[in-house]
Formats: C-alpha cells, sequence, structure tokens
C-alpha cells in the first residue's frame, strides 16, 4: 500500500453552481425572471410576499417555497390564488438548513415555467447556508428586519454581501425598540457598499410600494435582456 | 452550521475524483470571507465522512487571509472585520482579491502495490 497525492483544484461547490448554471438556462429559455429571497427565521419573508405578489400588474408570478417542514408558507400564498410549489428540507440530511441548485431543479417539473414571468424563491429562514448556494436566480434579496439587531451584517456579512437588494422590515416597531436605523445602514453600508435598500413594513404597507417596484422593473429588465 | 453542508460538498468533490480509491487526506483553502469555522468543519467532516472514500480521512485546512482591491485608486489591503469601503477614497467599488477561497487543492489517495517486489 502507498499513498500518492492527486491534484485537485476545484471549488468545493463547483458541482451545486454546474446545476445553478443549468436552472439558469431553463428559466431564461422561459423568460423567467428568479429572485431568491432570503432571510432569519421569523423576519417577514412570507408576509412581504403576501403584500405584493397579488399587485404586480401584468406580470405572473409564481412562488417555490422552500421550509425544513410543512406547507404553513404556502398555504397563506396560495390562498392568494398564486401558485405555490413547496419543497421540503427534511428528506435530505435531517432536514437541510437551505435550498441548493438540486432541490430546486427538482421541483421544475412541478413548475409551469412558460405561465410564470416571476418566480420568487422563499428559501429557509437562515442567515448563513443560503447564501453559500447558489440556485440559478438573477437576483438576491434578503429581509432584514428592526427586532434583529444593528449588528447583524457584521455577523453575516457573507449574507449581507451576497444579495442585490436588503428589505429592512418591520420599521413599525421602531418606535417601541431601542434600535439605531442609522447605526444600522451604516454597518449594511461597510459590508456591501452602495446596495439598494428599502425600509418598509409589511404590516402597515409602508414602503411596500418601493418593494413591489422593485420586482416588477427587475422582471422588465431581465426579460429585456433576453 | 453551514459547516454541515459544506463538508457535504468537500467530500463528494473528494470522492469524485479518488476514482474509487480511499483517500487519507483531503487538502482546502478556505479564504477567511467564507465564515468556516475551522473546528466545525473538522467535526462535521469525520461525521458526514463516514461510509465514504474519505472516512478516516485527515482534512487539511490552509486559511487564507482576505484581501481587497479599490478600482479607482488601485489600493490593496487586508482586512480583518467586514469593512469592505476603501479606506484611502471611500469608493465602494472594491473586489476581493483574496478570502474567497473555498478549494480543494489535492486528495492524498491509497493505492495498493500492484506487484510484490521479487
Amino acid at each position: 500500500m502507498h499513498r500518492t497525492r492527486v491534484k485537485v483544484v476545484e471549488e468545493a461547490l463547483d458541482a451545486n453552481n454546474t446545476i445553478a448554471a443549468a436552472n439558469r438556462a431553463d428559466f431564461d429559455r422561459a423568460d423567467v425572471t428568479v429572485v431568491n429571497l432570503m432571510s432569519a427565521p421569523g423576519a417577514g419573508k412570507t408576509t412581504l410576499l403576501e403584500r405584493v405578489v397579488g399587485e404586480l400588474a401584468g406580470v405572473r408570478v409564481a412562488v417555490l417555497e422552500g421550509d425544513v417542514q410543512g406547507s404553513l408558507d404556502a398555504d397563506r400564498l396560495a390562498s392568494l390564488h398564486v401558485p405555490v410549489t413547496q419543497i421540503n428540507t427534511d428528506p435530505c440530511f435531517g432536514g437541510e438548513c437551505h435550498l441548493d441548485a438540486n432541490m430546486v431543479r427538482s421541483a421544475l417539473p412541478e413548475l409551469a415555467l412558460d405561465e410564470v414571468d416571476l418566480l420568487i424563491v422563499e428559501n429557509v429562514g437562515n442567515l448563513v447556508c443560503p447564501a453559500e448556494f447558489a440556485i440559478g436566480e438573477d437576483a438576491r434579496v434578503m429581509v432584514c428586519s428592526v427586532t434583529e439587531g444593528e449588528d447583524k451584517p457584521l455577523k453575516y456579512p457573507l449574507m449581507f454581501r451576497t444579495c442585490e437588494l436588503v428589505l429592512i422590515n418591520k420599521i413599525d416597531l421602531l418606535p417601541h425598540l431601542d434600535f439605531d436605523l442609522e447605526r444600522l445602514l451604516y454597518n449594511i453600508d461597510q459590508v456591501h457598499p452602495d446596495v439598494a435598500r428599502i425600509t418598509l413594513s409589511a404590516r402597515t404597507g409602508e414602503g411596500v410600494d418601493a418593494w413591489r417596484d422593485w420586482l416588477a422593473a427587475i422582471t422588465v429588465r431581465q426579460e429585456a435582456m433576453a | 452550521m453551514h459547516e454541515l453542508s459544506l463538508s457535504s460538498a468537500i467530500i463528494n468533490t473528494a470522492v469524485r475524483h479518488a476514482d474509487g480509491r480511499r483517500v487519507s487526506v483531503v487538502s482546502l483553502r478556505v479564504g477567511r470571507l467564507r465564515q468556516v469555522v475551522p473546528e466545525t468543519l473538522d467535526f462535521y467532516f469525520e461525521f458526514v465522512a463516514r461510509g465514504t472514500l474519505c472516512e478516516g480521512a485527515r482534512l487539511e485546512q490552509e486559511v487564507v487571509d482576505a484581501r481587497l482591491r479599490c478600482q479607482p485608486c488601485a489600493r490593496e489591503w487586508g482586512i480583518d472585520v467586514p469593512a469592505f469601503r476603501c479606506p484611502t477614497c471611500g469608493s465602494g467599488d472594491v473586489v476581493v482579491a483574496t478570502g474567497n477561497e473555498f478549494l480543494v487543492e489535492s486528495i492524498e489517495v491509497e493505492e495498493a502495490a500492484c506487484i510484490a517486489p521479487g
């Protein structure tokens, strides 16, 4: 028995990236814009979707819902008459904490891509792993709620750096919190200079128009490029 | 916690290159910006490797420091806190020169000796 060194020099996530590229090719062929929506659990992803999915005039929206277990979020969105496909991650490895490209790929046959302009993928609530795994999206959006603390960009820089838009949610709660919004905005700017940001409240609807307009604009932009 | 998912990615990469041989060492280059905790990665690696060609393999981790380069003023500097604006000109148009690596560099595999020497 002897030992041999084998040169590899390969990104460990290449396998995922290859599948993500295949997803992306399928989405492009069907002219579908894909947004990967990420946040910590409880930041308000589903409520922010409920606020806009029915309000995007002329844009056919579908949602791919990633959860470790259950279909509570999918049921909420389906009641808005938007096609929703559920992926549960728990058969994979005791419940994966994120969606990867292969899980999204396995859901593609259930999605009528030809009847969709904008696919929003609601990732599993988690500020760490989802940032590592591309799924074939056009854009990444994260939600950061003001109840989470100003320091979150410094603690989870990978997530804040990977997204094109940061939604700062639950601003209706600001009067009740010892929370420094300027500090949060400064920290976001340190970690991801010049990233687009929208402050809003899914509960009161303040700022939600800007979120809806952003989604409409990115759908048009991607279709123009296709 | 992402060390669990990353361990699977490392092991899948190593096994693909092992060509059926047992793996004794996996050498990895990890940039600081990947937020990987080396001890945690070691722990999960050993766990996820069970039942694969990497079972019992040692994970060698080389940590790569984060260095940024400012596009407008060409300054290059190292960071150990997540502050990505250029300290010289304040621009946010900055690229990561090093620190984003998550690379399986090489593996060491066990080969049975083909011919017993005389």
